[in-house]
């Protein structure tokens, strides 16, 4: 056995163990500390396999952005626990975990018997490059090959904001999501909030950047933006914009709409709907890619803020 | 034992711990969790499928990797609106039980019939 | 430098791109909407919306002039590194009822959500998921690929969940969640069932799965899981917790859209699963336990729905009995060959599935008229209310009427083509369930026509104005419902060309009464409220001569209603899911 087959078997017992942690743990927010440790490992896991695309986004997601939401909320719900009374019996627990392992052994059994070799499409995805001229192959199967999925995965986003708005009292509607954060001035949460973000948006812009050729691209970079303005927004340097704001409104369709303005004229004047003409494809994958940057960023750091609750002023 | 196998087999494992989470835990915020822990072994499992499928240069087929991005996205959506569900739910009645007879005395909403 | 050479079956056809337009068209609607907000959302829909309709009609007109299905490879790109959108008659059928249904329902819902001058919240996110609804379902009805289509089932449950809690009530907000975290559930299983089957064949494409699928044990794995999660997002019964309080307390506009088509969203991709990607794996015992679900959905669905005080709830229930039938044309498919066969069975679980959406929407609408005439929607005291609202009773006795199956309804026609298979395929014992079916529908008709007809004692106080377009809207969609056997549906699905002549043959006065007869006494038997025909003198002797089975039929009831209530907790019924995943896999592993 290997040093770095050794080293696999460890990472996956911890994780597993972070796991175990987070489902039995009594309180519901050592829970959600668990689970932020747990992203961040998994990230690791991903480094191991090879997918660095994936890995930033799940150390993004999964320990970052995700976390803060989890965190915030849990943070929020502490009065609720004596509440709950309607815990599970010990006969549904032990059905329960029956189950559960029954489906995981099923599949875990399913994925050791998959075919040798296994089926594959990177050499397709490489070999079609030239389309775009981006040397990324995911970028390419996020913005060409499957862009239809991209598309439609911006306007779940859009929903998703739509949602949560949607369940503000009806006396806040049009006004700021969220609370108003005030920071004591000479903190360091304010010291953090002013040096950080001219860092982390030219660290996103990077990641976008690079996402062309290397691991990176919008949606990495704009949860690294979405940070950075969660982070003025805390230290009360700035405020969440009003939901009634056009301007908002415009970024948080940047994305799709531009993403459905190159399909469209794809359609009308080139040789297929979200097609791209190849000498042009990298400059307009990068202006689509721009775009939904500020709209990722947008977007998640708005699902972070929550329905509006209240007004200008208040 | 292969990397693959061990992870694919952490994969497997973290799906029966996110459905043993899900089904067992009262509180909804924890079902989000579970949910959330769920939906990470089944990404680990793309990974895997696709560090199997590593050819052509790539360590990892880049197919089942942008459909791990954009499944992240969907699920960070999906928590985030689950969340929101709960906090109303939380700040309209002060509880968060899912169950159908919800205790009628903390705060019960007076407009419902 | 030209893309590699595509098969002869995977290069966009000559109208393709009317598949991209109905679904690129309900997008740039959602994105418009919501940046000019507003006033305009609800002009932005209303202008998306005939063309949206215009759309679905060119499909229907395009595709029987091309042989096969309508192709489009979106940029360009062939299967299976691209994705491909494909309509076939099944799918045209469905877009054509999806735009028939979000028609009536904007209409319906123009004075409901209308649009003051500044931007309310109701309206405003009304208009815009009543758009993504649309682009969700045309995507599930087109997409040619899995993950694509988790894509868009996502989109759609997006879409769905915020109408459920439009309102703002504590228990809607409750539902809402509920329904969210049972639908996340089962896309996450949906999901793991597409990694396996890229793990095995390295595609998601419907069509080049469709030749690779084998009987491997990872493939029988995915398509357990997969049905599994469809089925939770369908409500199958057990399945079934999140459907009744949603449909229930949503608005009338929302419920009818909920009920009449978010539902179809899933089950159209059981249908394509089982039908299009590997139809030679599920095998006999599979496809049985798919129809007897179905089987008890529709008693129990049926008989909670008839113990029910709430007109609301009564529907949302017998929903649920109503999608249990929608999967009866599973086993009924399962031919000699020992595969699911496109033939009757397909075609009368499909056309089943259309004329629930049109007639499930406009009941939901005319008893939401009715909801907000009287203030209130108890059954007990709907007394007078055909006087008063006579075109809402109208439209909910034709939208019932319309499914309980009588001649010329696309209820009936499907229920034929059901009965035909059942006979070819030797399964009679389906032909009871069918039959039973029908009466239950027209039981819970009957009771509420009895109540909605019977004279009231006082006048009805109205609560709110009545509109002439708005009572024409579900009016017009039950009637859809009720004449769809006249549609020439032979062109889209595989209905055999003696069947509608059948509709004019003898025997149609028993085919008619049968279900209606049965049907009362079932509602006499199973409801537990005052009956309106109790008090009169003939209803009175008939009640005295059937009290003691009526006792006996009411204790069944409760209990049926009580394991319904333990079946909807929700450990109870996400234990269900995975029980049902493993015993779906089981069965398919012994059939291979």
């Amino acid at each position: 056995m290997s040093i770095a087959t050794i080293f696999e078997i460890v990472l996956a017992a911890v994780v597993l163990g972070l796991g175990i942690w987070t489902i039995v743990v009594r309180e519901t927010y050592s829970a959600t500390v668990g689970f932020v440790a747990y992203g961040l490992l998994v990230a690791l896991i991903w480094v191991r396999l090879d997918a660095i695309d994936v890995a930033l986004t799940e150390a993004a997601i999964g320990g970052g952005l995700g976390g803060v939401l989890l965190l915030g909320a849990a943070a929020q719900l502490r009065d609720s626990e004596p509440a709950v009374t309607d815990a599970a019996g010990n006969a549904v627990r032990v059905c329960a975990a029956i189950l559960s392992a029954l489906t995981a052994a099923t599949l875990a059994g399913a994925v050791l018997v998959l075919p040798d070799p296994a089926p594959t499409l990177a050499p397709a995805a490489v070999s079609n490059a030239w389309a775009t001229s981006l040397a990324n192959p995911v970028t390419n199967v996020l913005m060409a090959f499957r862009a239809m999925d991209t598309m439609l995965e911006k306007v779940v986003l859009l929903l998703a904001i739509i949602g949560v708005w949607s369940l503000a009292p009806d006396s806040a509607w049009g006004g700021h999501p969220g609370p108003r954060h005030q920071a004591d001035p000479h903190g360091v949460l304010v010291f953090l909030a002013r040096l950080l973000p001219p860092i982390g948006i030219v660290v996103g812009i990077y990641v976008l950047w690079t996402g062309a050729n290397h691991p990176g691209g919008a949606f990495q970079g704009g949860a690294i933006l979405a940070a950075m303005w969660l982070l003025a927004i805390m230290a009360g340097l700035a405020d969440t914009p009003p939901v009634s704001s056009r301007r908002l409104r415009l970024i948080l369709v940047a994305g799709p709409g531009l993403f459905l303005v190159v399909g469209i004229a794809g359609l009308l004047f080139g040789s297929a709907f979200l097609s791209y003409p190849p000498a042009q494809a990298k400059p307009l994958i990068l202006a689509i890619e721009v775009a939904m940057i500020l709209t990722i960023a947008a977007t998640l750091g708005l699902l972070l803020a929550g329905a509006p609750e209240r007004r200008t002023g208040q | 034992m292969s990397g693959v196998t061990v992870f694919g087999l952490c994969a497997a494992a973290a799906v029966g711990l996110g459905l043993y989470g899900l089904i067992t835990n009262p509180q909804p915020l924890r079902k989000i969790i579970a949910f959330n822990l769920l939906g990470s072994g089944v990404f680990l499992l793309f990974g895997v499928i696709g560090r199997r499928g590593a050819a052509a240069g790539m360590g990892n087929d880049p197919v089942p990797q942008a459909l791990v991005i954009t499944g992240v996205v969907v699920a960070f959506s999906a928590t985030a609106l689950a969340i929101a569900l709960v906090l109303r739910l939380f700040q309209t009645t002060g509880s968060t039980t899912l169950s159908n007879a919800a205790p009628s005395g903390t705060g019960s909403n007076p407009s419902g019939d | 430098m030209l893309p590699p050479a595509p098969a002869p079956d995977a290069a966009t056809t000559t109208s393709g791109f009317l598949l991209v337009l109905s679904i690129v068209v309900p997008i740039a609607g959602v994105l418009l909407a919501f940046v000019l907000g507003g006033r305009y959302v609800r002009l932005v829909a209303h202008t998306i919306i005939p063309f949206g309709v215009a759309i679905a009609g060119a499909i229907l007109l395009a595709l029987p002039q091309n042989e096969g299905p309508l192709v489009y490879l979106l940029g360009g790109w062939p299967p299976p590194l691209g994705v491909a959108l494909r309509a076939d008659g099944p799918s045209a059928v469905m877009l054509a009822t999806t735009a028939i249904v979000i028609c009536a329902v904007a209409i319906y819902a123009a004075a409901d959500f209308s649009v003051p001058a500044a931007e309310t919240r109701a309206p405003f996110a009304f208009w815009i998921l009543l758009l993504a609804v649309w682009g969700a379902l045309n995507t599930i009805f087109l997409g040619g690929d899995l993950f694509t289509l988790y894509v868009a089932l996502e989109l759609l449950t997006f879409a769905a969940v915020p109408m459920v809690s439009l309102d703002g009530r504590a228990e809607t907000l409750r539902s809402a969640l509920r329904y969210l975290l049972f639908a996340l559930l089962g896309s996450v299983f949906y999901l793991v069932g597409t990694a396996l089957l890229y793990g095995l064949h390295g595609t998601l494409d419907i069509v080049l799965l469709s030749r690779r699928v084998g009987a491997e044990p990872a493939a029988l794995v995915a398509a357990a899981l997969m049905t599994t999660g469809l089925l939770a997002k369908s409500a199958l019964f057990p399945l079934h917790l999140w459907l009744p309080p949603a449909h229930a307390g949503a608005p009338a506009a929302a419920s009818a859209i909920l009920s009449g088509l978010v539902v179809k969203g899933s089950f159209f991709i059981v249908v394509r699963l089982w039908f299009n990607v590997l139809p030679g794996l599920p095998g006999f015992a599979a496809t049985q336990l798919l129809g007897a679900l179905g089987a008890a959905a529709i008693v129990v669905g049926s008989m909670v729905a008839l113990r029910q005080e709430r007109l609301k709830l009564l529907i949302a229930y017998s929903t649920l009995a109503q999608i249990g039938y929608l999967f009866l044309m599973f086993p009924l498919a399962y031919d000699a060959s020992g595969r699911l066969a496109s033939g009757d069975a397909l075609a009368g679980g499909l056309l089943q599935a259309v004329s629930h959406a049109t007639a499930k929407a406009a009941m939901f609408m005319a008893v939401g008229s009715i909801y907000a005439m009287l203030g209130h929607d108890r059954i007990t005291g709907l007394g007078g209310v055909a006087r008063a609202s006579p075109l809402n009773v109208l439209a909910f006795a034709l939208g019932g009427i319309a499914l309980m199956g009588v001649p010329l309804s696309g209820a009936y026609l499907a229920k034929d083509l059901l009965l035909r298979s059942a006979n070819e395929n030797g399964q009679w014992w389906w032909e009871i369930v069918l039959q039973a079916g029908g009466m239950f529908t027209a039981a819970y008709v009957v009771l509420v026509l009895a109540h909605a007809l019977a004279a009231s004692d006082k006048p009805i106080a109205l609560a709110g104005p009545t509109s002439r377009i708005r009572d024409a809207a579900p009016l017009v969609l039950s009637l859809c419902s009720l004449l769809l056997g006249l549609v020439p549906l032979g062109l889209y699905l595989p209905i055999p060309s003696d069947m509608t002549s059948s509709l004019f043959g003898p025997g149609i006065l028993s085919k008619l009464l049968l279900p209606v007869l049965g049907g009362v006494v079932i509602a006499i038997l199973l409801s537990p409220w005052p009956h309106p025909l109790a008090s009169s003198t003939s209803g009175k002797a008939i009640m005295t001569g059937a009290t003691r089975v009526r006792r006996g039929s009411l204790a069944l009831g409760y209990l049926v209603e009580r394991t319904d209530e333990a079946l909807s907790q929700w450990p109870a019924a996400s234990m269900c899911l995975l029980l049902l995943a493993l015993l779906l896999g089981a069965l398919m592993c012994v059939a291979t």
